[in-house]
């Protein structure tokens, strides 16, 4: 078995011209080789999977050598489901040769972190008017519900608070081109995370994505 | 932030250099249809903006009597090639002043080779 997807970084976007001369706004991500630190199995832990190490590290703590053997010393390491034919084991190297020009993928990682940041900017609220003698009005959120009933706000409403930083995924994006040398992928349309962040790239998951295939 | 310079972009040996002031004959592939067909479009360069993946140029001609400017990708492959036909010699590089200018006004001396 190979497995489904890599780490990577992304390194920012540019634009490129297809054959047609239509430009693509593109995310470049310079994908792997990351490391295969442990092949999980069915009959040993219950679930098959491939776990492998990503990014330097000066020194990994002693529980942590013990796991990798002399591997090296990895910054993340991330786990990724078996996928198709071929044999994987510890220590083998895997780069972008497990994605093809026009594959659909999936990217997961951080978004950029907001902060604390108001209704306007978390929830897309239209604040208030700008003039006609507002004052304080400008990025209000407005109303958080009715008066004596039912005399509380209703769970779930949309207020500020911290925004980002979390776990997202961008489904489907083709890759619209690949750099073998530099082990660049360079993705169609944007990606979360900010400039150097670690992404996880994988096979597109989506019912759709795997017919074409 | 463009990240371009880690790409290659297409090199098209058919780009003769040129800077803001020459005269230069375009030439651009457009799709009419169903065909493809190549135009040329001959004027002068009023800026050049450059940007990795996403520099342009924009050559202004008066066509008809009639002030026609467009504006080419240099990376694009719809570009086929560009042949300087004249250098010009101008004190700036982006030629605006030429809108507002018609007939002889609106000539630009011409640069001794270099």
């Amino acid at each position: 078995m190979s497995l489904e997807g890599l780490l990577g970084k992304k390194l920012g976007m540019t634009q490129v011209f297809d054959k047609n001369g239509t430009v693509h706004a593109v995310t470049v991500i310079e994908a792997g080789p990351v490391t295969v630190t442990q092949v999980k199995t069915e009959a040993k832990d219950g679930y098959a999977a491939v776990q492998v190490g990503y990014g330097d590290k000066r020194r990994s703590n002693k529980p942590m050598r013990g796991h990798l053997k002399k591997l090296g010393d990895f910054r993340v390491l991330r786990e990724f489901a078996p996928r198709g034919d071929g044999e994987v084991n510890a220590g083998d190297r895997i780069g972008i040769e497990l994605f093809d020009e026009g594959d659909l993928v999936d990217v997961t990682s951080v978004s950029r972190g907001r902060g604390f940041a108001g209704g306007v900017r978390r929830h897309g609220f239209h604040g208030g008017p700008k003039t006609h003698g507002q004052s304080d009005r400008h990025r209000a959120p407005g109303s958080i519900g009715s008066g004596t009933t039912p005399g509380r706000v209703y769970k779930g409403q949309r207020m500020a608070g911290h925004m980002g930083a979390e776990q997202v995924t961008v489904k489907n994006l083709r890759i619209i081109a690949r750099d073998e040398g530099k082990g660049l992928l360079l993705v169609a349309g944007s990606v979360p995370g900010a400039t150097n962040a670690t992404v996880r790239v994988t096979h597109a998951k989506s019912h759709s994505a795997k017919k074409k295939k | 932030m463009d990240v371009s310079h880690l790409v290659e972009l297409n090199k098209n040996e058919a780009i003769e250099p040129f800077e803001a002031g020459d005269t230069v004959r375009v030439s651009a592939k457009v799709v009419e249809g169903e065909r493809e067909r190549t135009q040329v479009f001959e004027g002068v360069v009023i800026r050049r903006n450059e940007g990795g993946a996403g520099a342009n140029f924009t050559v202004r001609r008066i066509a008809s009597g009639v002030g026609v400017e467009r504006t080419f990708n240099i990376h694009s492959p719809r570009l086929e090639k560009v042949k300087v036909v004249r250098r010009g010699k101008v004190r700036r590089a982006r030629l605006y002043y030429l809108r507002g200018l018609t007939g002889k006004a609106a000539r630009i001396k011409e640069r001794a080779r270099t």
